[in-house]
Parts: C-alpha cells; structure tokens; sequence
C-alpha cells in the first residue's frame, strides 16, 4: 500500500524513501548513542551528587542552566518508544523494498535488523538491554497478538476441523517433547568422550527442553503463513494447532520444572499431570469466555458512550488472559475464548466507528508487537552472556525436531484421516509438518527457567535460538516456493456473496434433517441444538433491543449492502449527478448499463430506494449505524452524531402528540432529518440496468412516506391486532389501536409504513435515541 | 427392534442396495434398524405420517420439503430401497472410489449429484429453474415471520441477480452449480455414517 505512493518508478529509489532510510539510519545510531549518553550522564549526576553535599553549607550559586541534560528522567519511557519506533520504520522500509519482501519473509529481516541494532549496540560499548525478558513477552508483548487472532478467528473452519486441530495440538505435542526429550538425553548419554559435561545432562531436564522446544509458535507462524495465503483448511489446522498447543505447553513445563528439583516422576504425577492438563486447559477456555460474556453484556448498554467501546474489548480481554496467568491456566486459551465469545455479541452492539476502532487497533498492535518480538529475538541473540555452544547438543536438537515432528505428522494423519470426511493428502502433510516454526515463545520459556536447577541453561537457550532461527529462516524462506512447486491449493479470495450464504444455511438445514431422520447425533445436529440456544436464550441476554431477533441472513445481506454502498461511493464519485431537492421515485430516469464489474450495484433505482426504506424502518441497528457512519460517507457533509440526534429529538417532540405505539414517529417532510434522508438514501453511485419486466419497481414518495404495498401491511396488522405488552418482540408490526378516526388511521399508517419501530413503549423512549 | 415377521432384510437385498448405493453391509444393517423403527406400522415403507413423528424434523424449516425428497413422484409410501437411494446422496465422496458397478452413470454421492437433490429442494415444480417465487418460498421458511415481504424480496432479487447469468431472471441448475462452486459440497453435504 505504500507502494503505491512512493514508488514512482520501480527501480529507483525517490527522494522521499531515501530520505525514509536517512531517518531509519539516524534512529538506530540515536538508539545507541543514547544508550552511551545515559551511562555518562548516569555517571556525571553521581559526581555532581558527590559534590553536592560539601557544598550544602556554601550554597555556591551557579549559572542558571539555560539548557540541560536530564535522561533517566525520561529514560524507560523514551527507550521503549525509540524501540517501536524503530519497529514501526522497519516495517515502511520493508514495504519500500518490494523485491527483497518477496523472497525473504518480514520475519527474517526484522530478525536481521534486531542482530544489527545490538551489534551496533555492542559496538558502541555498552550492555545490550536484556530486552527479551519473559515478563515484557508474556505480560507485553504476545497478547495483541493473541488476541487479534482469537477475535479475528474464522469459526467455522475452527469449529468443523475441532477434532482434528486437537489431535495434532495435544497428542503431536506430546509426542514431540517425549521423543526431542528422550532422544536427546540419550544422545547425550552415549555421547563419546569430549564434551564430558553433557553426561551430567539428567532425564527430567532434556524433558523439560523437550517440551520447551516442541511447540509449534502461534507468533512465527502468523508471520510466515500470511505471506503465503494458503487455503482455509491448512492455515486453521496449523494455527489451530499453535494457538491450542499453549496448555499442554504449560502444563509439561510446570510439571518438569517442579519435579526437576525433585528428581523422579512417578505415575502419580503423570496423573495429576493428565488433571492438571485438563484443569488448565479447560479452566483457561471458561475464564475466557467468562470475560467474553461479560464484554458482551457490557457492551449492550454502551449506546451512550461510544467512544470507549473499543475499551472495554481490549480491557476485559486483557484481564481474561492475566486472570488466567494468575492461576497459571492458559492464558492464550484464555484470550482466544475470551475474543471468539465476544465477537457475535458485540458487533451486533457496537456502532460501526468502534467495529472499525477495534479491528485497527488489533491489527496495529499485533503488528507492532510481532516486529519487536522479532528484532528483540535478534538482540537477544548477539547478547554474548547466555550463550554456550555445543555442536553435538544443538545439531542433534534441529534434527530431532525436524524427524519427530515429519513422523508425528503423518502418524497423527493416518489416524485422523479415518474420521474424516475430506481427507488430508500427502501435500498437506507436508505443509503442515513443514509449517511447525518455532518462535519467541520458546526462548521466552527457556530464559525464565532457573539457573540453579537447570545448569544448562545456557546450552538450552544457544539451542533453542539455533532452532529458532533454522526454523524461521530456512523453512520460512522455502515455504513460498515450495508451496509454488506442490501447486498446494490457495485461498480463495472472492467474498461471500449472498448465493453462497443464503445456500449455506440451506444446506445447514438440510444436513441436519437429514441428520434427524437417520438418528445420527453428528456435527449438524449439535450445532442446530446450539444455534437454537443460542438464539432463544443467549442473545436476548447480550444483544440490546431488537437486533437479537435479526436473522443471520438478514444481518449479513445488510452488512453487504452497506459495503458495497460504501465501496460505490468511493469509486464513483466522480459520477455522482446532481442530487435532487425533492425525490420523487416516479420522476427516477433510468440510466444507462454500466459494466461488468458493477454488475451486482444494478438495482432500480426505486428498488434501491425501497431496501434504504425497508432496512431503515425495519432494521432499528440500520438507522443507528447510519447515522453514525454511514450517511457520512454518502453524503458529501459530515453531520456530527450529536447533530442528527437533536434534530430527531426535537422531531419526535413535534409529533409527541400523535400518541401512537411507535417509537420514533416519522418527520414532517420538511424537517432537515427527512431531507438528509432523502439526500443520503439517494444512491447517485448505483447506475441503472434496464429494468426488468418482473423486477417490481415499488414507487415510493418519500415525500409522504407511503407505498402501494400499505394495503397487504394493514392486512398483516389487522392479523396482529392483538398489542402486546412486552415491548421486545422484534420486528413485529402493532396495529393502531381501535378507537381512532379514520383520518389518523391513515396518518398512523403512513407512520407505520415508514418507520415501525415496534421497540420500547415511546414514553420510556422519548429522550433517548434508538437503542442499539 | 422387535422381530417382525416378513420385513427382515435378505441378503441379496442388501447385496443390490450395497451395489446402487455404495454404502456398506454395516452401515445398510444399521440404517434400516432405524428404518423399521420409524415404521409404526409395520409394513415395510414409510409414509409422511412416520417422517413428521420425528421430533426435530418438526421445527427445521425445511422438514416438510426435506420429507417429500424422499417420496417418489405422487406415491405416497417408500420402501428401504428408496430410502437408502436418497440418502445416498449423502454419502461422502471417496477419492479413490471406482465405480465398480461399471454403470455409465455417476454414482449417486457425486457432486453434481448432491447439488441436483439440493436443486430440487428449491426447484418444488421441477422445470429445472429456480425461479424468484420458489426463491421467496425458502426464504421465508428460513427467516422466519418477522422479516417483511419487501425486504425478501429484495434479498430474492439480488440473489438472482448475481447468479443469473443468462438474463432469464431464475436460476437454473448450472448457474446454481456454478454459484457453489467455490463453496466445499463435498464436505457440507456429506454425513458420516459410521462403520
């Protein structure tokens, strides 16, 4: 994306990326100079405090300092922001380099980039920062991260290949520790003669690598497989797989670790080890979605407080994953429940400022965090003091990893493969054994062990970096082309269109009634059962007003409709005619066809009109995010939110005495919310087909908002005469009530037909704007 | 469950059924265990009556039609032969599976195949084209009641808007496939019947 504005022509670099570079260059050497400056400065407050007191007494009067030094007082402070200032520039200077992005993945050059930044630092003399310790990464660092991919997480792909990811998360885990571990202490054992000190290496320690070792990192695979976009399947399975993998993680490493003390293992402990597992497993997802529930409900009632919407998000989640830490459950676990949860509930209730907050802020963040974790894993690397180098040790570790997790791979494969319906080939065996790239988070576990218990601390962090960077570097480079050559399948990038949802559902529908009749308790039936849960109890709870009653379908064509208007906008703007001042549905000239690609915008116009009036009077959410976004972006005049809601209230207090059940009672034709309706309902940016014969052009007036069908909606309301009590039935029309004339009966339809808004009684609601 | 007298299934049947159907001896044994225990009345078919006794088959939206698929052209009764020929259309595809039966024809779990029974579903009047009438009928079975006439109409509209490449305003069975195409019928509409 930045490409396209600073590259003018390819192949020469432009004034302003060099100018770019100039001002990465001065950043890294700022870093390290400053790092110099704060030992001299350090060093020259201690000498004046030396001589301060002796000259208490004096009170020499010195030269008022005009300009002075004073660095630890912003020292940490201004450290950490250099550090992602640095990360950030890297990333744009990536990007301006397109031909060495292709071939290298970003997560190599940004481990090459941490190797410069502390050799510089090195060079200027001074101590590498111990950047990389455990708690900034877990406490700092990897949950954006974390939780980006939960609240992002595609269920459904997750949900259908649950089985599977499982398997390979716990049983190829465990498979893995035990035989890196187990190898290794025998390769150390048997190990001939020169470097005597490996036989000192015990059982429980190499297990304890083992398991460190072993586990495929969330983090790294993240950055390497979103350069290759490979299909659906294979990227859930493999992320899947590290994003489950973090409680057996925690669960062998706590339990090495406390029994390495201790000496021995016996079945006792394996089995409270198999309890603890669960335990934390389990524990970790129902603290999640605790916290996410709690979101969900917090976020019904933040009609009134938009702007710190987003808040609550990251807040609850964040407590999600320290809660979970706190009793060493697993806190990513913790963090995926916590997003995947919240998710449906709290889009439905946010305004779409905040949907598109949240979805930037998590995208910066991880972004942000996922460089640094990077360059730091550099830094650390050429900090010299943690390091022991042991050929036999590191080269039988990257072997062994690479061997164990290949075999457990296809092991696990054959074995799944009889559950499932669509097999998984040869290719995607090996894309998956060959996407297992270890990370940051190893290291972060290998540097938090203890040095009094695992004397080979050292040996085991040389190693795990070794692995680490084999992993990042050679299978992160060679995945592209390999995936090139095996001609694997890639993602499909169209979206979703309405046929494949509507079609989905369909099928969902038919799958489980097929289900039923065969008495086969599968996947579908379960997920109906769920579903239906789910929408009589759960979104009552969560969702404000009466976007719980909206069906999903209806939800999403309403998402694409406004996405695409947007999109219209924002390619045909130049096309836009003069708008009308009064729009009369019947004067609408059709257009000429307009391409291909527009294909899909080429509703009459008055079919365009009708959906705006249908979504707008039917959908109590679409008029909440029109105002807050929508019509900001069609119209060409911004209107603050705070504006439309007074003129709407003051609107509803003129027709306060028409005494109806409706909500919010429809604006006198002239009032400036009408004519901004009018103005932003207009979709200037939807050219016209020719319309068909069949395609029934429903004329609307919005002038008096009336249409020809009001006939078969008083049929429906005469049905439904009954009013109810209960405020919350969704989007059911009341009828008006019997003793009226028949003047304002038509008056009442006219209000009906325009703006049913059968939610709370209008007494309650009069000041207030629709809840969301 | 129960001995009945004349409705236990022979061995030849199951020979036939495994050969048209592909599904196998275990798999044909246990299905029409529940077979017979759908049929209250004990005389080897089935009718609507025992289809709709089925609990969750009353609050699926599309129990009534998903009940008719099974029924043949007017009758009224179905035996266990056409009870396992339309369910194997949900079969799941085998990628090594030849067809060993050596008839010209597609096996019935294809592709193409499940998506003609899906076809059907929507198509009630078997002209081979979903039209827009038959397209506002499943949406309002899976909506609900709360939705609007206009507003499925709109839907409706739209739908056959993007399907429908050939102008002639419904959607017929190739543009429906085509449509699905990127979509994983194989896996959506497979059942796996256990062993």
């Amino acid at each position: 994306m930045c490409t396209r504005t600073f590259w003018s022509s390819p192949g020469r670099t432009s004034p302003a990326e060099t100018g770019l570079l100039l001002v990465l260059v001065l950043v890294l050497l700022e870093g390290s100079v400053l790092h110099a400056v704060a030992g001299a400065s350090s060093s020259a407050a201690d000498v004046t405090n030396h001589h301060a007191p002796t000259n208490e007494s004096g009170h020499q009067k010195k030269p008022f300092p005009v300009l002075d030094l004073n660095y630890e007082h912003v020292q940490t402070p201004f450290e950490i922001s250099l550090w992602v200032l640095l990360a950030s520039l890297m990333k744009l200077g990536f990007h301006l380099i397109p031909r060495v992005s292709n071939i290298v993945p970003e997560s190599c050059l940004l481990i090459v980039v941490g190797l410069l930044v502390g050799g510089l630092i090195r060079l200027a003399g001074e101590e590498v920062p111990p950047v990389m310790n455990a708690e900034v990464f877990f406490l700092c660092l990897l949950p954006p991260i974390i939780l980006d991919a939960g609240y992002f997480l595609p269920i459904r792909p997750f949900m259908e290949n649950l089985g599977t990811i499982l398997m390979f998360a716990v049983v190829g885990t465990l498979w893995n520790a035990f035989f890196i571990g187990g190898l290794l202490f025998a390769v150390c054992q048997i190990n001939p003669g020169y470097p005597l000190e490996l036989h000192q290496l015990e059982l429980l320690p190499c297990l304890l690598f083992g398991s460190i070792i072993s586990a495929v990192d969330p983090v790294a695979v993240l950055a390497v497989f979103e350069e290759i976009h490979i299909n659906e399947l294979l990227h859930i399975l493999v992320f899947g797989e590290s994003l489950l993998n973090d409680a057996v993680t925690v669960v062998l490493y706590h339990l090495f670790e406390e029994y390495a003390g201790a000496g021995t293992v016996t079945v006792l402990d394996g089995f409270l080890g198999i309890m603890s597992f669960l335990v934390v497993a389990l524990g970790g997802v129902l603290v999640g979605a605790i916290y996410g529930l709690l979101a969900a409900f917090t976020s019904r009632f933040t009609s009134h407080m938009r702007v710190i919407e987003p808040l609550f998000v990251f807040v609850y989640s964040y407590m999600a994953y320290l809660s979970a830490e706190m009793f060493h459950l697993s806190g990513i676990m913790a963090l995926i429940a916590c997003g995947a949860v919240m998710k449906p509930y709290v889009e439905a209730n946010i305004s779409h400022k905040s949907h598109t907050t949240i979805k930037y802020f998590l995208k910066m963040w991880s972004s942000v965090s996922e460089t640094l974790i990077f360059i730091f894993l550099g830094v650390a690397t050429v900090d010299g003091k943690h390091h022991s180098w042991n050929w036999v040790f590191v080269t039988a570790t990257v072997i062994l990893c690479l061997v164990a997790r290949v075999m457990g791979v296809v092991g696990l494969t054959y074995i799944i493969n009889k559950f499932r319906i669509v097999k998984l080939t040869t290719k995607d065996q090996f894309i998956i054994a060959y996407g297992g790239l270890r990370g940051a988070i190893a290291f972060s576990l290998g540097f938090l062990l203890d040095e009094v218990h695992f004397p080979k601390k050292d040996m085991f962090l040389t190693a795990i970096i070794t692995v680490i960077f084999f992993t990042v570097f050679v299978q992160g480079m060679t995945i592209k082309p390999l995936v090139e050559l095996l001609a694997v399948k890639k993602k499909q990038e169209a979206k979703r269109s309405i046929n494949e949802e509507i079609h989905t559902q369909f099928l969902d529908h038919l799958l489980t009634g097929i289900e039923d009749i065969c008495g086969h308790y599968g996947h579908h039936h379960w997920k109906d059962k769920l579903n239906r849960f789910n929408k009589k109890y759960v979104k009552r709870c969560l969702i404000a007003g009466d976007r719980c009653e909206e069906p999903q379908l209806i939800a999403f064509y309403h998402k694409m409709e406004m996405k695409q208007a947007i999109e219209l906008v924002e390619k045909g703007g130049a096309k836009m005619p003069a708008i009308p001042s009064t729009v009369s549905m019947q004067n609408i000239q059709p257009k000429k066809a307009v391409p291909q690609e527009r294909m899909l915008g080429q509703l009459s116009k008055g079919k365009e009109e009708e959906i705006r009036n249908i979504l707008r009077t039917n959908l109590q959410r679409t008029r909440q995010r029109l105002h807050s976004y929508n019509r900001h972006t069609l119209v060409a005049d911004p209107f603050e939110d705070g504006v439309i809601l007074r003129k709407k209230n003051v609107m509803e207090k003129k027709i306060k005495e028409m005494n109806n059940y409706l909500t919010v009672p429809a604006a006198p034709p002239d009032s400036p919310t009408m004519c901004r309706a009018r103005l932003a309902s207009d979709p200037q940016a939807y050219s016209m087909k020719p319309t068909a014969d069949d395609v029934p052009t429903i004329h609307v007036d919005l002038a008096s908002p009336q249409s020809p069908d009001s006939v078969n909606l008083v049929d429906e309301l005469k049905k439904k005469s009954e009013p109810t009590s209960d405020a919350d039935e969704g989007l059911v029309m009341r009828a008006p009530s019997q003793n009226r004339s028949e003047e304002s009966d038509r008056e009442q339809q006219k209000l009906m037909r325009c703006l049913s808004d059968p939610g709370p009684n209008a007494d309650e609601d009069e000041d207030e704007p629709f809840l969301p | 469950m129960g001995s009945r007298a004349s409705t236990l299934l022979r061995e030849e049947e199951i020979e036939e059924i495994k050969k048209e159907t592909g599904f196998s001896h275990s798999q044909i044994t246990r299905l029409y265990s529940r077979f017979t225990s759908l049929d209250k009345g004990e005389n080897g078919t089935l009718s609507r009556e025992d289809f709709q006794r089925i609990p969750e088959l009353a609050i699926n939206p599309l129990g009534d039609r998903i009940i008719n698929a099974f029924f043949p052209e007017g009758e009224d009764q179905v035996n266990f032969r056409g009870f396992m020929r339309t369910l194997a259309h949900f079969r799941p595809i085998e990628d090594n599976e030849k067809n060993k039966n050596a008839a010209p024809s597609e096996p019935l779990n294809s592709r193409t195949n499940k998506l003609l029974f899906a076809f059907r579903l929507y198509d009630l009047d078997r002209d081979d084209k979903i039209s827009r009438d038959e397209l506002l009928q499943v949406l309002r079975m899976m909506v609900g009641v709360n939705i609007s006439d206009e507003q499925l109409g709109s839907i409706a509209d739209r739908t056959i808007q993007e399907a429908d490449t050939n102008g002639d305003n419904s959607i017929s069975f190739n543009e429906f496939m085509k449509v699905l195409e990127k979509v994983d019928v194989e896996q959506k509409m497979s059942i796996r019947f256990l062993h």
